[in-house]
Parts: C-alpha cells; structure tokens; sequence
C-alpha cells in the first residue's frame, strides 16, 4: 500500500502486512487473528465437552480442566470475540461514513498488534505448564493464591491486549465523530456504525477500570502489594467490583456490534427500510448506557444487603426495556418484506429466537432472591451462551458472510454457508438448552467431573453431541472459506444487489484510498435512494477528483507491542530470577524509545495522484 | 501538509490546535483519552477510599499522624503555577509567538520537575518511617494511587521536553501546533487530578 513502485515476492508482500495502517487490511488482519483465537478457544471447549461426556470422567485431570474453563472463557471474550468484531468495525465502518482511513491509523495498527501480543502472552502459557486457572473472572480470593505463573499470564496478557483495544475504541469514536462524509448526519449512520460508535465509547469508560484491576493483581502477585488480601487489611471484594464494572459493560461491547450487523441483514434482505431506525438509535444509546449501571448483579451472592441488590435488580430488568425495542423492530422490519432467505439473513431469522430466550434467562437473574438459586449452577452457563453464541457468535458468522465479498472480492458458497448454519444452530441448541435443566436439578458451573446416579449422565451426553455438532458446522466453514479462496472467482459492487449502504456503491475489495472522491450522502440508505432514482454512478461526488492524502505504513506499532510483551516476561520472572528487572525495563524502554522516534520524526503520509485515481476509475478499481 | 508554509502573526490561524482534519483528530481523540483517564483515576480514587487505614492486625500508620501539610501545600503550588504558565504558553502559541511560548513551556518544565522532586522526597521519607508499598494495604493503596499521578507528571515532563528540543529550530506550524496543544490539555488535566488527590487524600486524611 503505497504509491512508490510495487514490489512483489514473499518478503515484500509480508512486510507490507506487518506495516500496514490500511483500515481495511487491519481489518483482516483482526479478523484472522480473531478467528485463530476462535479456534484455540474452540478445541478448549471441545475437550471441556468430552471430559463431561460420561461421569467420572478421567480425559483431562481437574487441574487440566480449571486451565481449560479459564482459557476458554478469557480466550473467546477478549481475543476471539472482540477482535472479530474489530476486524468488521474496521473494515466496515468508514466505507459506510464514506471515509478515507480511520482517524489514527498508526493507532489502529498499534491496537491490533498489542491484540496480538496480549493474545499470544496469555496463550504461551500452555508452553510453560503454568496456565491461568482462576475462572476467566480471575476472583481474586482464587487468583492471589493460585501456584506457578498461571495468573499471572492472565494479568499480564490482558493488560497488553486490553490497552489495544482501548485505542481501537478511541479510533473509532473520533473517527465516526470527525470523518464523516458531507450529508453524513448522525441520524443517516447506519445502524452498524451507531452501535461501533456507543460500544466504543463504552470501551473508553469500561476498559479504564480493567487496567487498573490487572494492575492490583499484578501488583498483588509479582510486586507484593496488598490490595486483596485480608491479612494485610486488603478486601477481596474490590476485586469483583471492578472487574464487573469492566465485565457488564464488555457484554454490551459485544452484543451491540452483533445487533448492527443484525440491522443491517435485516434491511437488505427484506429489502425496506429499517423500522424503527430513530428508536433503534435511541435504544442503543441507552444499552449503552445502562450497561454501565448494572455490574453488581453479578455479585447478589456477595451479600451487599437488600438494599443494593433490589436496586441492581431493578436496572438489570430495565435494559430489558431497550433490548426489546430492538427485538420488535427487527420483527417488523421483516414484516411485510420483500424477504431473500441468504445465508446472513438465515443467521439473522435464528438470531431471534435464540437471543430472546438468553434475554429471559437474563431477566429471571436479574431477580435477585432467585439468584441465589441459580447462582454458579450450569443455569448460569446455559444463560450466558444463549446470549454470547446465540446473539454474538451468530452474528460474527452471518457478518462473515456478509461482509466478506467487500472484504475479499469473492463470494462464500451459499449453499455450504446453509450447511454450517444448519449444523451450527441445531448444534448450539442441542448443547446449551439442556443445561438451564442442568443448573435446576443441581449442576454446579465449572466442576471438573460428576458422579453417576444424579440424572445428569443423559444431558451432559446430550450437550457433548450438540457440541461436536456446533464444531462440524464451523469445519464446514472453513472449507466453504478455503475453496472460496481458491477458486477466486471476484465480484461487482454490490454482490447481494441489495446494498442499501455506502460500502456496497465501491468496487470489492476498495481501492486502497476507498472512495475517489468523497460521496455525498442525501439521506438514510444513501445507496438505496440512489438506485430508486436510478442514477448510474450509485455515488453522487462532493467534491471533484483531486489528488488523495494517504498515511504512510509504519512497522513501529508492531515493535512497541513486541516491547511490552518483553517487558511481561520481565515483571513476571523478577521474583525469582536476576534477570528478570532488567528485562521488564528494556522492554518498556524498547516501547518507549519506539514511542519517541515515531513522535519526533515528522511522518506526513504521502499524496496519491488525480492521474492514478482517473487510471484506477478506468480500470474499475482493483486493489494495488 | 505543508510543513514549510511560512505564518505572521497576522495569518496564523484562530485556532492553530484543530486547524486540519489530523489536528481535529487528535484534539478530540485526546479529550476522549482524558475520559479515559478519569475513569482510570477514579478507580484508583475509590480503592484508596475503601483501603485508607487499612492495615495487617497491629498495624501503625495512620493518614493523620502520616501526612504533613506544609510539604503538600508547596508541592500544591508549584503545581497550580505550572499549569498557569502553561496556559502563557498557549496564549503565545495562539500568537504565533515561538520564543515566549517555548520559554513559558521550559518554565512549566522545572515547576513540574520541582513539584516531581519533592514527591519523591516525601515518599522516601514515608519509606523511612517504614510506611513501605508492600507494608500494608493502605501503603499500596496510596503509593499506587499518588504514584500513578507522579508517573503521569513524569510523562508529561519528558513529553514536554522533547518538544521543546525537538521543536527549537524550526518554530510553529500547523503540525507541531497540535502537539502543544495536547500537551497543555494533558498538563491540565494532571492538575486537576492533583487537586483531587490533595482534597481526598492529605486534607480529609489530616482533617477527616
């Protein structure tokens, strides 16, 4: 990505990976590294299902187990799930507010590669035996007291993947805010960029508060403070507080990317215009914003007293209120539609059902005396799998198929793209349904294995085969993306013919510098209104073609990351080794250094010429 | 951007700190960093509030007989001044006057270099009194909590002392305008806090 002569060969085209600031390349990078950690997480899950197969079960030691609950729930909350959602943010977001770049693509780039390194600190881990095995909630009574390095990865990995995504929520907010194309009014953004924009700012007020939680516990556990531990007159219960005001909000973060994407399938593939839209603007807004007034919720058991439980369970069952808005929109954006049951919209149609069954279930939480009944039982597990993979993960595999011929230039096999639903679906019915019966007859969450003769052989048998189901349908998807790959066959603009959004008006993949002059946007659905009127150009330009200011690429994000995740292996080996000081403050000199170069030496982008941008329209297109 | 177009006074831009689509960015991108922040301070506000005093079973340290108001009451001050000269300093960027702005900056350098070094005079002197970070949860509260504040000054003075240098022989332009700006925003925003951890921490430790 540059205007300077291309050139070709395996060194080249990888350097240009690891140097990139093109919001579109970033976004595949996100959604690569996404989907690895998919995988990762996945396979944990699987053995966690084939461990609970039988009772007594002796497949992994429990142990073994307390490592795989904890890196399964860490892995696909923050390095699966989130970063899938970037990647789609990234690559969707300023195609559809007829942008150039991001705000800050340097500070794009830095956020996916401290992504990266956080993800593969914590995952390393399994390399050295000593895994993180407190719960993905790391409370701290049981972290502080877990053996070996195991939290401590967890800690510190986080803490580097964490401060990535903080800046990828700035990124977004200031973009959406500063970039917009003329005519581009906050009431005309389209709904997945409302919901980036409401999770972003979400991410800058929730993130704050996980930071400095990682920072007690590893303050706690490799430089001998005292926050947590009651000897020392610490209080294990700040532990919880704030890990929960991140961890509620952080739900929210991912399920309103998921309900954008939903917004926009339902749109398109009913062809009308979404109902509702102002409502739906508002209902985001205060997801949003409840989201953060509703943490202790998980802690009723906790025993803060009536008082503060009735109100917690008061603002749990408002959100319900929002949420249901949502519901009912889609339903009657459906209604009376002109329908095209695609594989997104497949998605979309099973989205429904399955997450309003996740929201009742939330809501009955939400009562806190039945709560305590509920409380740590595989009710609980059931519940938050109903709304994680009924309503995120959904979500992620019908944007995948959605977005991903704007992505790649060529089109998922429809018919295979069923298959995995069909397998998927099912199987995700199969394995989570049973276990809110799991969670009323008994079933405690996260134990390693269970006797014979207490009614649970038949259901935990039941959810272990929709389990494997749910991995069918995901290989299937794979070899659906591999052969799509490979047969490389490209497509137009508008690959569905229904595109009511800016992203669909341009060639697929864009061109590097997106749009070749910024559009004018004339009203909600600025594409739909354009092809009712029939005009040709599906974009009316604001401004003439004139020569395009692009930032250049950079490969210090990725040497700041490496610095930091240096620095981990540092603080985390200076109890016990010499080295281990020094080590901690080169890495954090390396990023420091890295930091300063970057801020004193001038980096003003460079200018792609009219000439090239009138040889690209010739040209249709067509990526550098 | 060109950075070789040459202002006067009298060309230069209202408002040099957003006078592009990059400074816009980052003006808006900071004050969201410094949302950011708040929420980050107030974190580390309220774990301070629940473990003030706290310590292991016979433990001494006390906020009242810790703290001594006459060395915080001039670190307060050394402070608020910097933050008054740094406004100088930004009243003379909005001039396009390079000298006076760059000599307002070096003066906000030291008061805060002062202000850095006497903190770290008072927490040497906690650590003789053996008021240690692993001490108790109280000590870790608090070094955490003032410290993190210390470490943004001492972000803020390197930040600053960079672009002073880096800056010297060329003057303004619309790309190291921003620069300054954010700075000054970034500067205020550490008073702020300060004014905070000065009213939460020492006077309702001594008086509360």
């Amino acid at each position: 990505m540059s205007s300077v002569a291309q050139k070709s060969g395996f060194g080249a085209t990888l350097w240009d990976w690891l140097t990139t600031v093109d919001h579109k390349k970033i976004g595949i990078l996100y959604l690569l590294g996404g989907l690895f950690f998919f995988v990762l997480g996945g396979i944990e899950a699987m053995i966690i299902r084939l461990q609970l197969i039988v009772p007594n079960n002796d497949l992994v030691t429990a142990g073994l187990f307390n490592d795989l609950i904890t890196m399964h729930g860490t892995t696909m909350i923050f390095l699966a799930a989130m970063p899938i959602l970037f990647g789609f943010m990234n690559a969707i977001v300023p195609l559809q507010i007829g942008a150039r770049d991001v705000a800050f693509p340097f500070i794009n780039s830095l956020g996916f590669w401290m992504f990266v390194f956080g993800g593969l600190f914590l995952n390393i881990s399994w390399f050295f035996g000593e895994v993180p095995d407190a719960g993905w909630t790391s409370y701290a009574s049981l972290s502080l007291h877990s053996p070996g390095h195991g939290v401590d990865f967890y800690a510190i990995g986080l803490q580097i993947a964490g401060g990535g995504t903080l800046m990828a929520g700035i990124n977004f907010l200031v973009t959406i805010i500063n970039m917009r194309a003329p005519g581009m009014t906050y009431m005309r953004m389209p709904l997945f960029t409302w919901t980036t924009f409401v999770a972003s700012a979400m991410i800058l007020f929730a993130f704050p508060p996980l930071t400095i939680g990682l920072f007690f516990l590893t303050f706690d556990r490799m430089f001998s403070g005292n926050f947590f531990d009651h000897t020392m007159g610490g209080n294990t219960i700040i532990w919880e507080h704030i890990f929960w005001i991140f961890g509620h909000p952080e739900v929210y973060i991912l399920i309103l990317p998921a309900f954008g994407i939903f917004s926009e399938i339902f749109a398109t593939f009913s062809r009308k215009r979404l109902f509702g839209y102002t409502a739906m603007v508002f209902a985001t807004v205060l997801i949003g914003f409840l989201g953060f007034m509703v943490w202790a919720h998980h802690m009723f058991t906790v025993g803060l007293g009536p008082t503060a439980n009735a109100i917690f369970a008061v603002a749990t069952m408002a959100i319900a209120v929002p949420t249901g808005v949502k519901i009912f929109n889609w339903l009657l954006t459906i209604w009376g539609g002109s329908i095209k049951v695609t594989t997104p919209m497949l998605y979309a149609l099973g989205f429904i059902p399955s997450f309003v069954m996740g929201g009742v279930t939330g809501v009955m939480q939400g009562a806190a005396p039945l709560d305590y009944q509920l409380h740590d039982s595989y009710f609980i597990v059931a519940h938050f799998h109903y709304v994680i993979v009924g309503g995120v993960v959904l979500a992620i595999f019908a944007g995948l198929h959605y977005w991903w011929p704007k992505m790649f230039g060529t089109m998922l096999s429809e018919g295979l793209g069923k298959i995995t639903f069909v397998f998927f679906f099912i199987g995700f019915h199969l394995t989570f349904l049973i276990q809110h019966w799991l969670g009323f007859w008994g079933m405690p969450r996260r134990v390693w294995t269970f006797m014979d003769g207490q009614g649970w052989n038949m259901p935990n048998f039941i959810s272990t085969i929709g389990a494997l189901l749910m991995a069918i349908g995901f290989i299937v998807m794979v070899i659906n993306i591999i052969i799509t790959t490979v047969k490389n066959k490209r497509v137009g603009d508008d690959p569905w013919g229904d595109g009511r959004t800016l992203e669909w008006a341009i060639p697929s993949p864009p061109p590097f510098y997106n749009f070749p002059a910024t559009p004018l946007v004339r009203g909600l659905d600025t594409l739909w209104i354009e092809k009712m009127e029939g005009s040709k150009e599906m974009i009316t330009p604001a401004e003439p073609i004139t020569d395009i200011h692009m930032p250049n690429g950079s490969i210090i994000p990725m040497l700041m990351s490496l610095g930091l995740f240096i620095a981990g292996f540092g603080a985390m080996f200076q109890q016990e080794a010499s080295w281990g000081l020094p080590v901690l403050i080169f890495g954090l000199a390396f990023t420091f250094v890295m930091m300063s170069a970057r801020s004193l030496k001038d980096d003003l982008g460079f200018y792609v010429t009219k000439e090239q941008i009138l040889q690209d329209l010739k040209n249709k297109g067509g990526r550098d | 951007m060109d950075l070789n177009t040459k202002f006067t006074p009298e060309t230069w831009p209202a408002h040099p700190e957003k006078a592009t689509l990059e400074a816009k960015n980052k003006f808006v991108g900071f004050w969201l960093f410094l949302g950011g922040e708040t929420i980050l301070f107030a974190t580390l506000f309220a774990t301070y509030m629940a473990l003030k005093n706290k310590g292991p079973s016979g433990f001494g340290f006390t906020t009242q007989e810790l703290y001594t108001l006459p060395l915080v009451f001039v670190m307060t001050m050394l402070l608020l001044t910097s933050s008054l000269t740094s406004v100088y300093a930004m009243y003379h960027l909005k001039s396009y006057n390079f000298k006076k702005m760059q000599l307002w900056l070096a003066i906000t350098a030291f008061l805060g270099l002062g202000f850095l070094m006497l903190e770290v005079y008072e927490f040497s002197h906690y650590v003789h009194l053996g008021f240690t970070f692993s001490n108790s949860a109280f000590s870790s509260a608090f070094y955490t909590l003032v410290g993190t504040h210390g470490f943004h000054v001492a972000i803020g003075l390197v930040w600053i002392t960079l672009l002073i240098f880096r800056n010297a022989k060329r003057g303004l332009n619309l790309y190291n305008a921003t620069k300054y700006y954010t700075f000054s925003l970034y500067w205020h925003f550490i008073d702020v806090v300060w004014v905070f951890i000065f009213t939460v921490v020492y006077l309702m430790g001594v008086i509360g």
